[in-house]
């Protein structure tokens, strides 16, 4: 008899839209997420385009309903170790990393990261624009709101002594000896949605190659901008903390590049810088905001809209031209790009710049994708059945694929995937009856 | 022109207000699709096409603009707002500059400069629509 | 019926051939035209600043007479009709522009006048249908090229009567006079405007567009709905010849002439011989005067 359970791989907007069709259809879903809480990367995002909703106040429920709901069981901060079987029947050990937190009687206090006294750069979730603890959760608003040790800042770890955190524990679920542990799952499909990961500044050398202080990518500026982020909202570059006065936002950096980077468009990138300059110029009402494109690619419901009301209404300066070259030079960011239209070659003395870099595959989706038998092409991107007629199935019948894990999407985009491959798999639980 | 723009000095370009304000018209609007110049009855004679003289203008270069031919061979036939899909009245825009570029360089038409027997045979209409336009 | 009617500097001086063809047509048709008293320029273009409200006093005056007279106005010259129109369309929409208007001319006008082309009139107060019938000189087999110029089409909101990437409504004039109108494509062309005034070449060259589409269209005659269309595309030709190696003159005549012609008028009057381009010939041939 096959067994009517679903696992899903990453707890994104795609994995939870996903789990939630399943688990409210009266199935159970396991949901395995590699970090220690879900939400993915929409729960960094400041606002959404083209409604400007809050990307959190319209994510919080869900993640809450997802971290509630009877039919699932959620592995957090946990990989898929490997998969055995086929559709119907597919064994699936589950390894859980050690929190070093016992999370059955942490309650959630928080006073331990209150204590811990070691500020870390947040590099993951902040996108390094904020501070966290050794001791941390992703968020205020983590799901579940359980912390976990990152070993390698702890001081305990790394010079034996402190445990603050322990002596400040109100219920003693600090644990020093905590080993990663493993379980055993047995479900009848499997949705992959690992999600998407940014093209490292490192790599873009005439970007400044991460070198420059005040040029960030476009999710460290979703920070900037978010209220719950480290600057509660207000844009201060990360040089100095001033608020930066012109601010160029780069797009195509690392997209459509197929010299020197990735040969593809990576599709939202159009979008979120005009949500950016938007933004920016909300909280910076004095601010220019200078954007550089090759193309405007506004396909999609209000989205061309969207873009020109940021040009008319919010007075941003569309530049058509990629930049060749950025340098920092007295506090400034000079950015040297070029006006096709006008046949000009422009200059800017910009206080930050933003780049729209490339979306790539997780680095740990090619590994995954291994051990569950399916394809990645050139780039890590998990590869469909069919691109035009079978966009959800992979080649391997009871797996299916939601989200940017697949290739560059929107939310909206990802969402209907994710419902779609949600719906791929009741309809094979339904032909088990 | 081989100078490099620097974009941050837009914002506080006066002339470009200046523009905005004379000619009614918001030249962010423009998108640069190229209709208005593709249309132009006069683009012929012109030295930046009318869609090039709006982008100048977003990139606050209205000197360049004021010293082209351009505005002296703009017909005000209105082909290009007609046409133009964000509703630009390019015309309008036309007109502005003309106008600053006579506040700045005095009137661009002379009586005397108009042969005599060309003024004779001028319908009425041509000769003061062209000293509408061309004088201040 | 009756209308007020202003005819306009150019129509009352170098431009009297048109007037009169106008009105003789007209009282074929059974329409009075009432020229306005007292009438003055319109300004011969429609100020394009926004605040140059001082030009648009002129046209506020024409429509400030006859709104004392009448509530209908019209007018032949299709540059008087853009700025007339366009006027009082200011005066009915822009409260404050009004307001200032009627204390420079002390007077309360609400912009009630509706302004019309005289082509406008006939198709839809007389009606071609009826023009057919009134026709005796059908101008059978005249290959006629409909130029509109800009006047009667741009900004089309504003002054529009009629499609204005496709207008037809002087082909169908034509039509049921018994021509054959063709299709060309530079029927809306700009013909250089003012431009003459102080470019004369590129109004020149500009014109040299018209000309040669309508050639091409294999048209006998270009019918023009303004003197100033009228002379640009009239004037140059001879240097054309010259300039524009295979250009064939082709007649320029106001389509109200030819209307007065098929309606059986003696064109008299109507200076067809001051067009620089004859078109007397052509009309003989056709056995038309
Ligand atoms: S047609 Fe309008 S939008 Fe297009 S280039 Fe011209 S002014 Fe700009
Ligand atoms: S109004 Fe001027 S710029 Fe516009 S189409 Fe006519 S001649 Fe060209």
């Amino acid at each position: 008899m096959p067994v009517k359970r679903a696992l899903i791989i990453g707890a994104g907007i795609a994995g939870m839209q996903a789990a939630l069709d399943i688990a409210n259809a009266g199935y159970e879903v396991v949901l395995v997420e590699r970090l220690p809480s879900i939400g993915g990367r929409m729960h960094q995002l400041s606002e959404t385009f083209p409604t400007l909703d809050c990307a959190q106040c319209i994510l919080t429920p869900r993640m809450v309903e997802v971290g509630h709901h009877e039919n699932i069981r959620l592995y957090t901060y946990s990989e898929v170790e490997s998969v055995e079987g086929e559709v119907g029947d597919f064994r699936v050990r589950i390894r859980r990393h050690p929190a070093y937190v016992n999370w059955d009687i942490c309650t959630g206090c928080g006073i331990c990261q209150e204590k811990c006294p070691k500020r870390v750069l947040s590099t993951d979730f902040e996108r390094g624009m904020g501070k966290r603890k050794a001791i941390y959760t992703l968020s205020p608003q983590a799901v579940p709101n359980k912390p976990v040790i990152d070993a390698e800042n702890c001081i305990y770890f790394q010079r034996g002594k402190c445990r603050v955190c322990e002596r400040f524990c109100p219920t003693g679920a600090i644990d020093f000896e905590q080993k990663e542990s493993f379980f055993e799952e047995r479900v009848g499909a499997i949705i992959v949605a690992t999600g998407y990961d940014l093209l490292p500044l490192e790599e873009l050398g005439e970007y400044g190659a991460g070198q420059i202080p005040d040029v960030i990518d476009g999710l460290a500026f979703e920070r900037l901008l978010s209220a719950s982020g480290p600057t509660a909202g207000k844009i201060r570059r990360p040089s100095d903390g001033k608020e930066p006065k012109t601010v160029v936002f780069v797009q195509c950096a690392g997209s459509r590049d197929p010299e020197h980077h990735m040969p593809y468009c990576s599709k939202i990138c159009c979008m979120y810088t005009a949500k950016h300059a938007m933004l920016y110029k909300h909280r910076v009402h004095d601010g220019q905001a200078i954007v550089f494109y090759i193309d405007i690619r506004s396909a999609g419901k209000g989205y061309e809209e969207f873009v020109q009301r940021a040009i008319t209404e919010d007075r941003v300066l569309y530049i058509r031209g990629k930049v060749a070259r950025i340098y920092q030079e007295d506090g400034k960011v000079i950015v040297r790009g070029v006006d096709t239209l006008s046949g000009k070659q422009v200059e800017v003395a910009a206080d930050m710049v933003v780049l729209a870099v490339a979306m790539v595959p997780r680095i740990t989706t090619r590994a995954l994708a291994e051990k569950l038998g399916i394809e990645v092409d050139e780039h890590g991107f998990l590869v469909e059945a069919d691109g035009n007629l079978n966009p959800v199935e992979t080649n391997r019948p009871g797996i299916f694929l939601a989200g940017a894990g697949a290739g560059p999407k929107d939310i909206p985009e990802t969402v209907s995937q994710a419902s779609g491959a949600a719906g791929k798999v009741l309809s094979l639980f339904s032909q088990w009856e | 022109m081989s100078t490099v723009v620097s974009l941050e000095k837009y914002i506080h370009n006066d002339l470009v207000r200046r523009v905005e304000e004379l000619s009614g018209q918001d030249l962010l609007a423009c998108y640069q699709c190229g209709e208005c110049s593709a249309g132009c009855p006069a683009a012929f004679a012109m030295d930046l096409l009318p869609s090039q003289v709006i982008r100048l203008l977003q990139l606050g270069q209205v000197e360049e603009v004021l010293n082209s031919a351009t505005i002296w061979f703009c017909a005000a036939c209105q082909t290009c707002y007609a046409r133009c899909p964000k509703g630009v009245d390019l015309s309008r825009i036309m007109e502005a500059l003309r106008e600053l570029a006579m506040e700045r360089d005095g009137d661009t038409l002379k009586h005397t400069e108009i042969p005599k027997e060309e003024l004779e045979a001028f319908p009425q209409q041509a000769i003061i629509a062209g000293f509408r336009k061309y004088t201040l | 019926m009756k209308i007020s009617y202003f005819p306009g500097c150019t129509l009352n001086t170098k431009g009297k051939g048109f007037d009169r063809s106008v009105r003789e047509a007209m009282a074929a048709l059974g329409v009075e035209l009432v020229e306005l008293p007292d009438w003055n320029c319109c300004g011969a273009s429609f100020p394009l600043l926004v605040d140059n409200v001082l030009d648009l006093v002129g046209p506020a005056r024409v429509l400030i007479n006859t709104a004392a007279r009448d509530n209908k106005l019209t007018t032949a010259c299709t540059t008087c009709y853009n700025v007339l129109k366009r006027t009082n369309r200011v005066l009915r929409e822009d409260e404050n522009i009004r307001e200032r208007l009627n204390y420079f001319v002390e007077a309360d006008y609400q912009g009630q006048v509706e302004v019309s082309d005289i082509l406008q009139l006939i198709r839809d107060e007389v009606g071609f249908e009826k023009v057919k019938e009134a026709v005796k000189k059908p101008l059978n087999g005249l290959r006629v090229a409909s130029y509109y110029g800009c006047m009667v089409l741009r900004p089309p909101r504003e002054v529009a009567y009629d499609d204005p990437e496709n207008p037809h409504a002087l082909d169908d004039l034509m039509a049921a006079l018994g021509a054959e109108p063709v299709r060309w494509g530079a029927k809306a062309e700009c013909c250089g405007n003012y431009l003459v005034a102080r470019k004369p070449e590129v109004a020149m060259e500009m014109s040299y567009r018209v000309l040669s589409s309508a050639s091409r269209a294999g048209a006998e005659v270009i019918v023009a709905n303004c003197p100033l269309c009228q002379f640009n595309l009239d004037r140059w030709q001879r240097d054309l010849t010259l300039t524009h190696g295979g250009f064939e003159p082709i007649p320029v005549l106001y389509f109200t002439q030819l209307l007065a012609i098929a309606l059986g008028l003696d064109p008299g009057g109507y200076e067809l011989e001051k067009h620089y381009v004859d078109p007397r010939p052509l009309l003989e041939s056709k056995g038309l005067i």
